[in-house]
């Protein structure tokens, strides 16, 4: 099988402090009284995977465990501090799924230019756009003001949009709990087409069902470091009796998955 | 280079036509607008110079224009240049696309404004009936240099206007002391030599200079005139890209 996603030990290094949304006045008095603080923390750690065709991760743990910092390493909008990320294909992600989009402009625009961003061709997107409006159920609103549609309608169009087009890498970020209840079930037949097709798919999400139910392999973060990964049944059942309070489940994982301690593979063969 | 051309021309073109479409609002009015805007400016100077200040030099209206047009497209461009990158974020924090390509394309709306503009100036010129020689041709030094130069300056603004939210009204602060400091409505052959040579250390008034003397006198600037110029435009781009470089990763924490 053909590897189409390698993470290799990657580590990331956040930074986080008084430098937002500051400005040059309060920065020179903040200087001055040495009230100026800038921190740093590594919101990964040393993590690994490797995918290949048809592979579908999911990845899980609670908020602030890395999850989307990893995903923004995956699609190169941020650089990992150390290790290395091997991409043999083209990557479409949906991060955070109505950003991104302009309200004044129509959804037909939208359209047109989050295609653009995801590194279509315009004579694809020529040829694709009905296609994505008919599965986006948005037929009657082209021409309407993006800030119009209801943010269910938003999510729809920017799925339709990433997955039409048989990404080789699709990163999924919190995205398939959008829509009813009937688009839902549409968008989880859509992603599984996508999958047997040989692309690789990266799931985050709350939801440990939908996780259970989709994914092939499974990747458990926890405040940065990789618990566990690998069958998605035996983790998703350690991680929700974690969720409950059971803290003795991620002991549990991690004497199972000793590999994935943050430890890296040299640390391990010398002993 | 030529591949990367290749493969975000799409995401450029619809990034301009973004820009265009929320800058004009649609309407023919929002495209008149820009260009009547200027047109006021210079209606007003040309009023307060000429007649309360007994101004009587020959092509005055020209001299006023040719400086009002380049350091409007200087404003322009670099005040809309700034929020290139911040009004931008959401795209650029979740998609990897090179970031100088939402300046440039604010910088089309702005060039094309200035083009507007340029006409009118030839217009204006047709009218106060100054000579039109094939030495015109040599306009395009100017304008390729300042289009480098308010690229350049716009990519250090934006850069700096990710970093510190008060960098508008500090700009603001420098483009009126360029303003007083370009001789748009007056001219410096009174001062001393000496005094003439500092003006030229400003980029702004260079460039109006240029345009005056093949406007209205006809003649071709010396080279080392022509290697100034370039200069400006020069370190300021690579100064631009620099910074670029060096926090191409950096800029996703301050948004």
């Amino acid at each position: 099988m053909r590897s189409v996603l390698k993470v290799e030990n990657v580590s990331i290094r956040y930074k986080y402090g008084d430098f937002r949304d500051i400005g040059l006045k309060e920065w020179a008095m903040r200087k001055m009284t040495h009230s100026y603080r800038v921190e740093h923390f590594m919101a990964v750690k040393n993590v690994s995977f490797e995918l290949f065709e048809g592979d579908m991760l999911g990845i899980i743990g609670s908020n602030g465990a890395g999850k989307s910092t990893l995903l923004k390493a995956v699609t190169g909008v941020m650089v990992p501090t150390s290790g290395n990320i091997e991409r043999n294909g083209r990557i479409s992600a949906l991060l955070e799924l109505a950003s991104g989009f302009d309200g004044d402009l129509t959804v037909k625009e939208n359209a047109y230019l989050r295609g653009a961003m995801l590194g279509y061709t315009k004579k694809f997107m020529k040829a694709a756009y009905d296609q994505i409006i008919d599965f986006a159920e948005l037929k009657d609103f082209e021409e309407r003001p993006f800030k119009q549609l209801s943010s269910g309608m938003q999510s729809r169009l920017a799925f339709s949009i990433a997955s039409l087009v048989q990404p080789e890498i699709l990163i999924l970020d919190e995205v398939l709990s959008v829509g009813d209840g009937a688009f839902q079930e549409k968008s989880s037949k859509k992603m599984m087409e996508i999958i047997r097709s040989g692309a690789v798919t990266i799931l985050v999400s709350h939801s440990v069902e939908q996780i259970e139910k989709l994914c092939t392999k499974v990747l458990w973060l926890n405040h940065g470091e990789a618990v566990a990964q690998g069958d998605t049944k035996e983790i998703c059942a350690l991680y929700k009796s974690f969720l409950k309070g059971n803290t003795e489940a991620l002991n549990k994982a991690a004497a199972k998955w000793p590999g994935n301690q943050g430890v890296t593979q040299e640390e391990l063969t010398n002993g | 280079m030529i591949e990367k051309i290749k493969q975000y021309h799409f995401l450029f073109t619809e990034l301009v036509k973004r820009d265009f479409t929320k800058k004009y609002k649609r309407t023919v009015l929002g495209m008149a607008w820009s260009v009547l805007s200027p047109m006021l400016t210079l209606l007003i100077m040309w009023l307060v110079f000429s007649n309360f200040f007994a101004n009587n030099m020959k092509h005055y209206v020209i001299y006023l224009f040719s400086g009002q047009l380049v350091f409007a497209y200087f404003t322009d461009s670099t005040n809309l240049s700034m929020n290139a990158l911040v009004s931008n974020a959401s795209i650029f924090t979740k998609v990897n696309v090179p970031k100088y390509l939402f300046l440039l394309s604010q910088n089309v709306s702005s060039l094309i404004n200035f083009g507007l503009t340029l006409v009118l100036l030839f217009l204006f010129s047709a009218i106060d009936r100054v000579a039109f020689t094939w030495k015109f041709i040599f306009l395009l030094y100017p304008i390729i240099c300042l289009v480098v130069f308010n690229v350049g300056m716009g990519m250090i603004l934006s850069a700096f206007f990710v970093f510190f939210r008060d960098m508008q009204y500090l700009w603001g602060v420098v483009t009126t002391l360029l303003m007083w400091m370009s001789a748009i409505f007056y001219t410096i052959e009174t001062f001393s030599y000496k005094i003439q040579l500092i003006f030229l250390a400003n980029p702004i008034y260079l460039y109006i200079r240029y345009f005056r003397k093949i406007i209205l006198e006809g003649s071709i600037p010396t080279v080392q005139f022509h290697l100034l110029g370039a200069a400006y435009a020069l370190i300021a781009l690579a100064l631009g890209t620099y910074v670029y470089r060096k926090y191409n990763h950096e800029f996703l924490y301050y948004v």
